[in-house]
This record gives structure tokens, sequence and C-alpha cells, in this order.
């Protein structure tokens, strides 16, 4: 009777644990099949191949620097919907665009280009039929602004072409302009870890039944001696008793504790859990892929997300932004069917929002990607290969909070933050200056 | 040396009776009923059954809550137009106007929503000032009132009609009307309405349009040849007002306090100040601004104008008014010191009165009236309106159209204009409810709110202004002048009707010019023809001096009819509106409703306390209302506020208060605004909602501070009394001794200097507050129960005449006893008060849960998922500023009608959407506009530069019409702010309870008041 229960107790011990465990995994997880995420959600060596085109870069080459700072910010209000720099999108590709046109013309074609098309201009007409007839919307921005603009390209001609070389998808670090080169020397001292692990497990298994071996070998030598008396064949024969770990109080008072630990643990962390949405990942009315538009094309974020650089909310692009491409492209197919049916009758497309943050919570998009630079992904996880959106990061404030601790500053060229990196620096140089010790920890900051 | 008056909070303090002060000493009541009244006793216990059934479900609710998240949707637009960004707010340029002020604003709106108005800098009148009545005016918008759709009557009902076959009736019917076609409506400045209108008229020539206005100035109007002179305060050294409240609501408040106030600021460079006088009946918002003001009874207001001609113009018909202050005296020295920078001004709507006052302005040659360039905000003519009443009455007339006009309601003979419209064949409602008038009419044909129409205004001659529409029309509404245009025959749009109006005016490149003037608002030039005369010919003097001689003089109390600074005319944007009905009374601070006002004497004489109901009556006609002591109230005369009384305003209006207007005589068809009146006591009480009277808790010294100009003049450093705490090393600044650390302040650190001679207590600032961070309206009930929400308030302080100079002379139990007594005529000081957000603030460190927590830019911060309620910090707050939310006001039902606007998706629409809306059982208070703050922030880090001063600006401190409030941020040193600190600081810079070393970061500026020195000669 007693080795039955000797067994089957740490079977039970097992299978509680398993059983634990596979529940906290499946809150990690969610509905359907989405693909397994880390609590953390900050991986920042996430691809970031669909807004590489868009990280900030530190302004280099000719040009006031305040020009092409303010360029930087007009260009992603107003241009990059539909240009790149070094890459065709819905428009030509703008590097180089000073030495092929005078700003005496560009200026003009930028403000109301249709109106220098209708002039009869003979470049203005080649490109017009070039890209499809489509026309470049007019922009009221003043002579200057324009002239930051181009400032800007001109800054970033050659520059971004990593990204946009390495397209096709696959992810060749395409984010290595976010990377520090110290995420490499990590990742590197941490595989040469576990290769070292592995080794030591396997010489501790060759030991261990090396050991066993041995001791069998030497028993069976033992028994074969007569010479040996009573208390000599006792030994050998010696079976450890398991019932006295049964019976044993301490023993038992331990698992008590730790099962009753466990528990609570498991439930706490459940709580914890209720209303988060991690991984949700609902089915949209239109299946409308991010790893197609996003992934393969590279299409840029902005160019659907208008306001994600200017404005609180990256909006969800209305069907006219669809309209751009799809007027032309895949027109037959039914998934684009319903967008033409919902404008035919003018209902709007009930999306399903997927991340919700409380009422409570205030968070601004441009402040994170304009002022922050941070990569959508870094958020919104590896967006360029998903088939189906999923909610990537728990959305939870010890997130937020959490990083708004790790995170150092993005000051670099920005005027705003100069005097107080200065003092930063005198003060405390030996610490990052991150968003916390800026009060990006503070209640009201998020809170209002 | 500085004066230190004692200030009484009220009537109640003052009269230290046994019960105020137990509520004195236990400052926070000790059993605050939760459910309907005072009178709730035993039936708050709960019982346990109850408790039990609640727990059951409470259990239940939540665990079904939280086990599934329910869905939301993201919606995008179909086609999203180019400006609108979801999360940025747009600001367009148009104009308020509703019969009562004027102001030019800035539509803030967001995804397409209007949500609050800001002042236009643009305009050359009032240069970005709003009133609190156009900072309000947002909800009209909203407002669950409004018809929403075109109706006919039928039987009582009135029935939802195709908006054709509405059409198709009215034209039959005007084509068919025999006798006069009348369009009433109040002033209309749009000159393409007006041509409208007269178009109207040409299709069906019978039409007369009448104007009629509610505070008419027809008087005013008739002593200048038909033109409103304008009026400019700053360029007069002496003021003389008799009756005319014109920082409050006199023709064009706003204006005309920003006028005002630039003769009113003072620094140790400018030691001078404009002197005015006001001689008024009841005590107004610009009697308490006031240098001397005198209370005079209104019959004898013409004789004030008598004596003041006499001794200018010099005239020898003797005045009877009897100058025993010698404040008339001084007042004329002043006006003739002044001379050419002098002016009075009359509210009088008695021509022979306004006749007198242009006399005298003449003669003093004051640059300070312009005729060439009038105002046009009053063209209604009482006697033409009498007359339409009389010929409606006669069955002369065979059609009538109210276009925002509710004569029914707010005409003295309102009676009369119910009868008449019984004798009228056809009668057709523009107005945008049911009101009153619209009830009774035939056809009811709503027009558009304000924020959906295009229409223009000329305020000013040579001054015009736009209105855009910046909404889609939310109901099946139509703009008025479109109803108009189509009864008339005429195939255009209105809009295309404007265009072509102003393609006149504008002149040269004109959609370059038109595209500027809707964008900015205001245009020069004019688009109204030469006025046509369209009142009765002016007086001329001799006739108005036996005028004044000859009017009756009344026996038995005399009863003035004022405005309000809330509800205005009572119109029905003002009335319908919650935000005003709650927004202090400036200087009673009552709350919904009016009531009245009665001087202490009478009181006394007549054995009234506050809140007693008693009947007036006159002109045959009764209404009730409890009474309110008012110091300052002309003895011998009581004033009531009109505007109060609907019964078809909508649910927040209706039943509040009674309606004065029946009350008001007559004279030679003009509307006098008094009349005599027989007051009778009755048992009833009815509790008067005032909000400040329980605020006891600034029972200290140095609270605000006061100083004369003289003083003023001779040592700016010594009219703000600084105290000093005793340390070993001898007196000290209170913040010199501190067991706390101090903050240190990198990047910015946010502060306010409130100037207290700027601030005039509009209560502007309230409303714009208000609106702009979702504060709740909780009602006359919860209002008496003091559990008002807003988070600015302005505390109203009389002053009592006694010092504590007088103990040596008179002892200091003889003074102490005078200093409890009032002064008839109490010198007022108005001070908003708001979060302090103290650099060591008592409720940061009370709280349990740190809800309320210190920011590194200096702001105290709430944050209100965390709050608990505990309440610790609003019991610990010296500054009595924390508001608890005791219920749900945004989902009980019991709020419904007072706080509508959170309650339906209509309402809904003028939240601010970067603002939580509390639930119940938090505390909030003012944020220092935290949500402009980091807007502020966060668009000069987007453009890489750090803000500049006056980007980031409070609410508050952006709707002043005076500038009395200034916000920005200390740290640098180049604001705005940093500069008057510097400035003032040991001069009039001083903090409210400041040895108590709380460190606010707000500042006050000692009051100046001109109260001695004589205006010099230029």
């Amino acid at each position: 009777m007693n080795s039955i229960r000797l067994r089957s107790l740490p079977h039970l011990l097992l299978a509680l644990f398993l059983t634990l465990a596979a529940y906290g995994q499946s809150l990690a997880q969610t509905v359907g099949s989405a693909p397994a995420v880390s609590k953390e959600g900050v991986a920042p060596d996430a691809t970031a191949g669909a807004t590489a085109a868009t990280a900030t870069a530190p302004a280099a080459g000719g040009g006031d620097a305040a020009a092409i700072a303010a360029g930087d910010a007009l260009f992603k209000g107003n241009c990059a919907q539909c240009h790149a720099v070094n890459d065709v999108v819905v428009g030509p590709a703008l590097a180089g665009i000073t030495k092929r046109r005078p700003m005496s013309w560009i200026i003009p074609w930028v403000k109301n280009s249709s109106k220098v098309v209708a002039s009869g201009d003979e470049y203005a007409v080649k490109l017009f039929n070039q890209y499809g007839k489509q026309q470049m919307p007019s922009f009221q921005l003043s002579d200057q602004e324009v002239t930051s603009i181009v400032a800007w390209v001109t800054s970033q001609e050659g520059k971004a072409t990593g990204p946009t070389d390495n397209a096709n998808g696959n992810n060749i670090a395409p984010g290595e302009g976010s990377k520090t080169p110290g995420d490499d020397a990590a990742a590197g001292a941490g595989s040469y870890v576990n290769v070292l692990l592995i080794v030591l497990v396997v010489v501790l298994i060759v030991l261990v039944v090396t050991l066993v071996i041995i001791a069998n070998i030497m028993k069976d030598v033992l028994r074969g001696r007569k010479d040996l008396d009573g208390r000599d064949v006792e030994i050998i024969e010696q079976r450890f008793d398991y019932s006295k770990i049964y019976k044993s109080t301490a023993v038992r008072a331990i698992v008590g504790v730790v099962f009753v630990l466990a528990v609570l643990y498991e439930s706490v962390q459940g709580a914890m859990g209720v209303g988060l949405q991690q991984g949700y990942q609902p089915t949209q009315p239109i299946a409308f892929s991010h790893k197609l538009h996003a992934g393969e094309n590279q299409i840029n974020c902005a160019y659907c997300h208008t306001s994600v650089y200017k404005s609180k909310s990256a909006n969800i692009p209305s069907a006219n932004i669809c309209m751009n491409c799809h007027s032309q492209v895949k027109t037959e197919s039914p998934e684009i069917k319903k967008i033409y049916r919902a404008i035919e009758r003018k209902q709007p497309i009930q999306w399903v929002r997927i991340h919700n943050l409380p009422d409570l919570a205030y968070f601004n998009h441009s402040q994170h990607t304009q002022v922050g630079g941070i990569e959508c992904q870094t958020c919104h996880g590896p967006i360029q290969n998903m088939e189906v959106v999923y909610q990537y990061s728990p959305l939870t404030m010890g997130w937020c909070i959490n990083c708004h601790r790790e995170t150092p500053l993005n000051t670099k060229g920005n005027a705003y933050y100069d005097n107080l990196v200065k003092l930063h620096d005198t003060k405390n140089g030996a610490v990052p200056f991150t968003v916390s010790s800026n009060g990006g920890t503070e209640c009201s900051k998020c809170h209002y | 040396m500085q004066e230190s008056p004692k200030y009484w909070k009220g009537i109640e303090e003052l009269e230290n009776s046994p019960e105020f002060m137990k509520n004195a000493l236990t400052e926070f009541a000790d059993f605050l009923p939760v459910k309907e009244s005072h009178g709730a006793s035993d039936a708050t216990v709960a019982p346990r059954r109850d408790f039990l059934k609640l727990m059951g479900f409470g259990i239940a609710a939540a665990t079904l809550a939280s086990c599934e998240t329910p869905i939301r949707k993201a919606i995008p637009y179909l086609n999203k137009p180019e400006e609108v960004d979801p999360g940025i707010a747009n600001f367009y340029a148009s104009t308020f106007f509703i019969g009562q002020d004027y102001n030019s604003i800035l539509v803030k709106t967001r995804e397409g929503r209007p949500i609050k108005f800001e002042g236009n800098p643009e305009s050359p009148i009032t240069r970005g000032g709003l009133s609190a009545r156009a900072q309000a005016a947002v909800l009209s918008l909203y407002d669950g009132g409004r018809l929403q759709h075109f109706a006919i009557k039928k039987g009582n009902e009135h029935v939802k009609t195709d908006r054709d076959q509405v059409d198709q009736e009215v034209r039959a019917a005007l084509a068919s009307t025999t006798g006069k076609i009348a369009i009433v409506s109040p002033t209309i400045i749009s000159p393409s309405t007006k041509k409208v209108i007269a178009e109207f008229a040409s299709r069906f020539p019978s039409t007369e349009h009448v104007m009629y206005d509610v505070n008419s100035a027809s008087g005013l109007l008739q002593a200048n040849g038909g033109v409103l002179p304008s009026y400019d305060f700053s360029k007069a050294r002496t003021i003389v007002s008799v009756g005319a409240d014109f920082l409050g609501t006199w023709l064009s408040p706003v204006e005309y306090a920003q006028q005002y106030i630039t003769n009113r600021k003072v620094s140790s460079e400018k030691r001078e100040m404009s002197r005015h006088y006001q001689f008024e009946s009841a005590l107004t918002l610009t009697g308490s601004n006031a240098d001397v003001r005198v209370a005079v009874k209104p019959s004898m207001q013409g004789e004030v104008v008598l004596a003041l001609y006499n001794a200018i113009v010099g005239g020898d018909a003797a005045s009877s008014y009897n100058d025993e202050s010698k404040q008339l005296a001084k007042a004329v020295r002043d006006l003739k010191n002044a001379r050419g920078a002098a002016l009075v001004v009359a509210g009088s709507n008695d021509p022979a009165v306004q006749t007198l006052v242009a006399a005298i302005n003449q003669t003093l040659g004051s640059t300070a009236v312009d005729t060439t360039a009038p105002s046009m905000i009053r063209q209604g003519d009482d006697a033409r309106m009498a007359r339409l009443i009389r010929e409606m009455n006669a069955g002369q007339v065979g059609a009538v159209i109210f276009y925002n006009a509710n004569p029914a309601y707010d005409h003295p003979l309102a009676e009369q204009v119910v009868n008449g419209l019984k004798k009228v064949k056809t009668t057709i409602s523009l107005n945008d409810r049911l009101d009153e008038t619209g009830i009774l009419c035939t056809y009811a044909a709503p027009d558009h709110n304000f924020l959906e129409s295009w229409n223009d205004y000329e305020p000013k001659r040579g001054s015009l202004s736009l209105a855009q529409p910046v909404i889609t029309p939310l109901f099946a509404t139509r703009q008025a002048q479109d109803t108009l245009l189509t009864w008339a025959g005429s195939p255009t749009t209105y809009y295309n009707y404007l265009r072509n109006q102003w393609k006149g005016v504008l002149g040269g490149n004109f959609q370059k010019a038109w595209d500027k003037a809707v964008h900015d608002g205001v245009a020069v030039g004019t688009a109204s023809p030469a006025p046509v005369a369209q009142v009765a010919q002016p007086l001329d003097v001799n006739a108005a001096i036996s005028a004044i001689k000859s009017a009756p003089k009344p026996s038995g109390i005399e009863l003035t009819i004022y405005e309000k600074v809330g509800i205005g005319n009572g119109a029905n944007i003002y009335a319908n509106n919650p935000w005003l009905q709650e927004l202090p009374d400036p200087v009673s601070k009552a709350t919904w409703g009016n009531y009245v006002a009665v001087s202490r004497k009478m009181a006394v004489e007549r054995k009234w306390e506050q809140g007693d109901v008693v009947e007036v009556s006159a002109n045959d006609k009764t209404i009730q209302l409890p009474v309110l002591i008012q110091p300052g109230q002309a003895d011998g005369a009581v004033s009531i506020a009109l505007g109060y009384g609907r019964t078809n305003a909508g649910k927040v209006a209706n039943g509040v208060g009674a309606n004065v207007l029946p009350l008001a005589s007559m004279r030679n068809d003009g509307i006098l605004y008094t009349n005599v009146v027989n007051i009778k006591e009755t048992d009833a009480k009815s509790p008067i909602a005032q909000t400040q009277t329980h605020h006891t808790i600034m029972d200290r010294k140095a609270v605000v501070q006061e100083a004369s100009l003289a003083d003023y003049i001779k040592d700016p450093k010594d009219v703000t009394e600084y105290e000093t705490i005793s340390t070993p090393e001898g007196p000290q600044k209170p913040n010199k001794v501190s067991l706390w650390q101090d903050y240190e302040y990198k990047n910015h650190h946010w502060g306010m200097v409130i100037d207290l001679n700027s601030c005039i207590g509009c209560g502007s600032c309230v409303v714009g507050c208000q609106v702009e961070n979702n504060v709740a309206v909780v009602g006359k009930q919860e209002v008496l129960n003091r559990r008002e929400m807003h988070w600015l308030r302005i505390d109203r302080y009389y002053s009592s005449d006694a010092h504590k100079e007088d103990f040596e002379t008179k002892g200091k139990l003889d003074t102490y006893e005078a200093m409890e007594h009032p002064s008839d005529n109490p010198k007022v000081i108005f001070q908003p008060m708001l979060c302090q957000h103290c650099n060591h603030a008592p409720c940061e460190t009370v709280c349990p849960v740190l809800a309320t927590t210190h920011s590194s830019e200096g702001l105290n911060q709430m944050t209100y998922n965390r709050c608990v309620g505990t309440r610790y910090c609003a019991n610990n707050c010296p500054y009595k500023v924390r508001r608890f939310n005791w219920f749900s006001y945004y989902s009980n039902e019991k709020f419904e009608t007072v706080n509508g606007h959170m309650f339906t998706d209509l309402g809904r629409m003028v939240l601010n959407p970067d603002v939580t809306v509390r639930a119940r059982g938090v505390m909030e208070k003012c944020s220092f506009c935290v949500q402009r703050i980091q807007l502020g922030k966060l668009e000069a880090k987007k453009q890489k530069r750090r803000p500049q001063d006056g980007e980031i600006v409070s609410a508050c401190a952006q709707s002043c019409p005076t500038q009395a409030i200034v916000f920005g941020d200390m740290r640098d040193p180049n604001s705005r702010i940093s500069q008057i600190m510097r400035r003032e600081d040991g001069e009039r810079a001083f903090h409210v309870l400041d040895t108590i070393n709380t460190q606010p970061n707000i500042t006050y500026l000692t009051k100046i008041r001109n109260t001695e020195s004589e205006v010099r000669n230029a």
C-alpha cells in the first residue's frame, strides 16, 4: 500500500504543478490561435521594417538644423503618406529632388500641382502621366515650410536605404537604426551561457548514470562475497523507507505551505489578469492583412494611420484612403468589395477596437512617435507579420510605468530638452536621463 | 498704513446668530443627508434585507461584469475631411449675439463637435474677452429643449410635420392674409438678415418688422437720434454711472469691462486710476467695483441726473435729490476736472433722463462718447411693439412671425400678447423651441442654432463680424433666414445671399477677402444702410427736464427690475442653460432663481428673514418670491431680477423663480423697469441657494488685502501687510521657517497671479472652467447642501466701515461691535479662489492612498482613480477648494434635470474628451488645466523648442475679459507672470494665509481703491 501512495504523491504534485502552469499560460494566451507573446511586451529587437523609413534620424549633411527639424515634422505630417525619400511609394522618391528641379518649380508644385500641370509645364505633365494621372493634393504650406521639407529630404538622401532595401518581409534586422551595439553583445553572451548550461546538464546526467552503474556493480560484487556479517548484509540490502517522509510533519507542513502559496499566487495572478486583453485577436469585418500591407508591400504606417505623428489617436483609416490604391488594385477581391459597398451605402466600416485603454488614462500617440521616436512595433509588436492584428502588449499601468522607468528620453536635437539634459548631466550624469527622471511617472502626466 | 477692514461673508455672519455660530464652529455639518432634503431622517438607514439584497446583487454584478469585456467598435470616417483629425482640436471664428451682448468667438471643435468657446483676439470690440453668458452658450446647441422638427398645431398639440407641407400651408396662409403681417424679433444686427426681411416685405407688402428688446434701450436711442453712442471707457478718467450696470449687463459689458480696466490697472510706475461713481438702487456688479457708490432709489435717479445737469450744464429747475453724502458734489467736481475725459452714463429707459445725460456729456466734451460709429446692439422700439400689441388685440394683424422673440413671456404686456394672438389668423414661430410664444403659434419652423448657421453681424457701424456653421445641423431644423427666403419665393440659399451681400462690402479679390473674413471672424466695413430712425423724435432738453419734474413721485416701496449677470434677459438659450442657472450671482452669490433683494433696514422693520416668501404686487399682478437681505440695496426699494419664471423653456429653466416683467410699468409706451409695489408677507419659506455663506474657513486675517490709491501713491511698498513669524533670529518671513523640504523645479514651475484690482467678479472664469473641465451641475438642493462642484469660485467680501484704528478713540469692545455692524452701503471685493497648488500642500500629507501628490512642475495633482474618498484632504485644505463627488452626477436620475448634458448622448457631445468625468466617491479640484499644459508642452516638443509664454494658459486665465488672471511658467524669467511677480514683490503681491506657510503657487495682488484722491486737471 505504502509504495503505491509513495509513488502517487509526487505524481499528484507534478500534475498539480502542471495544471497551474497551464492555467497561467492560458491566462497569458487567449482566444483562438494567438501567437505566444511575452508579458514584457517591449522587445527591443523587434523588426521595424514598416516604419524604419520614418525613424527619427539625426539631421546630417547640409542645411540649417532647425529647418531640417521642422521639415522632418512637416514631411511626416503631410508628405509621408505618398512619398518616401529613397523609394517610390504612391508618388516618386524624393531623393535628389533639388538636383532634378529648382525650388522655384517645387514650391508652386507643392502648393497647387494641378495648376502647374494645367499650365502645360512639360516636366509636370510627364510626371502626372507617369504616376497614373494621380493628382497630388494641394498643400497650404508656406514657401519656408516647403524649403525646410526639401532640406530635410536632402539630409535624408541615401540614408534610409537600409530598411527599404531590406524589404520583402524578411527580418534581417531592418530596425538596426534603433538598436544599440550593446544589444548584439548581450545576445551573444546569452547564447554562450545556454550552450554551457546544456553541456553541464549532459555531463551531470552522464555522471549520475555512471555512478548508479558503478554502485550496482559494486553491490553485485558484495552480494557475491560470503564473508559478510549480518550488519553488512543489512546495509547492502538497505532500502529507503519513503513512508517516513510521508509521515514527517515537517515535510507535510512544507508541502502544505507551498501548495497554499502556489494557489494564492495563481489566484492573485488570475485576478490581476481580469480585464486584461493581451493577445486579444477579434475577427474584423474585413480581412485586412497588415502582413501584406505593412510587411510585404512596405507601406508606411502613417500612410493609413495619418494622424499617428500629430495627434493623440492614430486614426483608423477612412475608406477614401483605401480607395487611393484600391480604386485600381485588386478590385475584384470580395474583401475589397466590402469597402466599395460601405462607400455606396454610406455606412462606415465598423472595425472592432483592439487596443482599449480605460477612459481614465490619457495616451497620446504623437508624444511617443514624433517626440519619443518610438517604433510602432515597440508597443504593437511585429505588426508587419500579423495577418490578423492582436494586442501584443498588456497595456497595463505597470507596463507603461516600467517602460517610462527604463527608457532614456529622446532628447537629441530637441531644444525643449537642452537645458534639462545639461542639468541632469551636471548632477547625475552617470544615470540615464529616463522618462521618469523627467517626471514621466507622475500621476497627472496620464490621469486628468 | 494699510486699512484693515473687517470683512463679513454674509448676513448670517454679521448677525452672529446662535445658529450661525454653531455652524461656524462645526465647519462640516454633523449629518449631511444623503437623501432628498434636510427633512430626511431615519429613512436613510438601510434595512438588513435591503443590505443583503444589494450585496448579493453587487457580487453577482461584479462577477458578471468581470467575465466579459464588451466589444468596442472603432468607426472611421468614410471620407475624412482633410482638416479634421481625431484628437486634434480645430478652431473656427464665429459670432455670438442673441439679443444681449455681442461676442466674437473662436469655437473649439473636437471630432467635429463644438465643445468650447474662446474669445476671438482679432475682434476690435471684444478683443478676446467673453462674457459668462457667451462661455455657456455652447451648450445651447445640445439643448434637449430645442424643437427638433417642423410642426403644426393640431388641437393643443404640435404635431411633427413635413417641412414642405409647412412651407406650402404658410405660403398659402400668407398669400391670403388680409391685414398686417408682422415679423417680431429682438434687435437684429445682421445686415443680411435685415435684407432678407426686406425682401420678404417686398413680397408681402403689408409686412412690418418690429424689434423690441427685453432689456430695452429705446430711451437711449430716442435721446441720441435713433442710434446708440459707442462708449469708450478707456478714455474716461471720471465715470459717473446712474443705474447703468455697464460691467455686468448693460449693452456691451465685455467691451466696456476691457476699456474700463485699462484705467484701473496700477503699478508702481503707473500710480493712477480712473474714478468711478455709481448711483444705483440694487447693488450691481458695476456698483461693487465703483470707487464711490451711492444707493439711490429708482425714482430719484432722474433727479440725480438733473442735479448733475444743473451743476455741469447749468439748469435752473431744482433737483429734489438730497446729496446727503456730498458724493454728488464730488462727482461733479471730478467730472469738471476731467473735462473731455469724463463720462456720464445712465441705465434708465426714460428718454427724458437719457436726453439730459447726452446733454451733460456734450457739455463735458467727452471723447468717450462716439456717435459717428454708433453701436447697433439695441434697436428695439418699445412704442412700436406696444402699438403692435394693440393692433393685434384690435384684430388688425393677419399674420405674425416670431423670430427669436418670446413676448408672451418677456414683454411686460405679455397678457395682452397672449390675448392678441388669439385674434391673429396665422401665427408662426421661428423660435428654436416651443417656448411660451411658440406654443401659442400654429406653425413652428424652428431655426438652426447659431453654431449651425451662416450669418453676419454689424455690432458697430464699420465693424463687421461673421458666423460660420461649425457642425452639420443636428435636427431637422432650417435657418430662419432660409425659411423667410423660401416663403418669399426666393430660390437662393441664405449662404449665397450673404456672400452676395458681402461682395459689395469687401470688394477687390472677393474670394480672398471672403476667406480671410471667414477665417478671422471679423472684417472692417459696413453692410448696413444709413440708420432709419425707427424711434420717435428726440426730446428737447427743456421738455426732458419738465418730464422728469412732472414724473409721478411714488410713495411706497419701489421696485427695480434688473438683469442678472448669468441669466441675462432670460432668453431661451440663457434660461435653459444649467451652467448659467448655477453660476452664482456675483454679488448675492445666489444660484437657481430670483428673489426680492431688500435692504437690511427694511428687513428689520418688516421682520423679514432671508428666505421668507413674500407677495409682490403691482399692475394687478402678483408674484411670490423669497426675500434676500442685500447690503447696499437702496432703502425703501427692492430689486428683482428678470429672466426667471419660465414655463416653456425646457427642463432646466421651467419653474425656477418667478417672472417679474409683468410688474414693470409703461410710460408713453416705453418700458420703465421700475414700479411701485405692494409687498405682503406669507407664511411660506423658500431657502435661497447661495454658494458663499458656508465657506467660513476664511475667517482669518490676510485673506484679502486692499488699500487706497492715496496710500499707494505715497509708497507702493506700504500697501500690503506681510506677516512674519517670530524666531530666535527675530521676525522672519513665514517661508523661512519650514519643517519640510522644498521642491526643486527644473523644467517648469506653473503659477498664477490674480490682480484683485482688475477682477470685476463677472464670473466668466467660473463658467469657462466648468466647460473646460466637465464640472458637474448639482442643482439647487445640492447647492443648499453645500455641495456645489465649481472648481473655481469667486469669493465676494463685503466690508464694514469700522477699523481697528478706532481702538484708541472708541475702545476695543465698541470698535469690535461696530465692526460687526454693516455699513448700509458696503465696499465689495471679489477674490477668485481656486486650488492654490501649494508647494507645502496640507492636502498631500494627509491622503492615505497618495491620490493627491505634487508634480515636478509645481502642480498639486489629483488622481481620481486612486482616490478612495476619505475626504481628509478637503478637511485639511485651508482654502476649501476641494470638491467631493457625492453622487454620480452623470447617471443618477436625481440630477437628470439639472445635469442633463451629462446624461444624454446629445448633451455629452459638449464634454471635453481630454478630461475624465469623475465618478461618485472621489475628490476633485482645480488641476491648473493640466490637459492644456500637457498639450502645450507636447506642441513645443514636436516643434523642438521651449513653449512660449502665453501659449499655455488655463481656461480661467483665457476667459478673463480684464486679464486679471495671468497664468504662466515662473521658471521662465521672461514670462509675463515672472515679470509681474518681480515688479510686485514686496508691493502688492501676497499669498492668501501666508502665515501657515503653504507656499501657494497662486499670488494675489492687493486691490487699490481710488476712494479719496481727487481727479486732477489734466
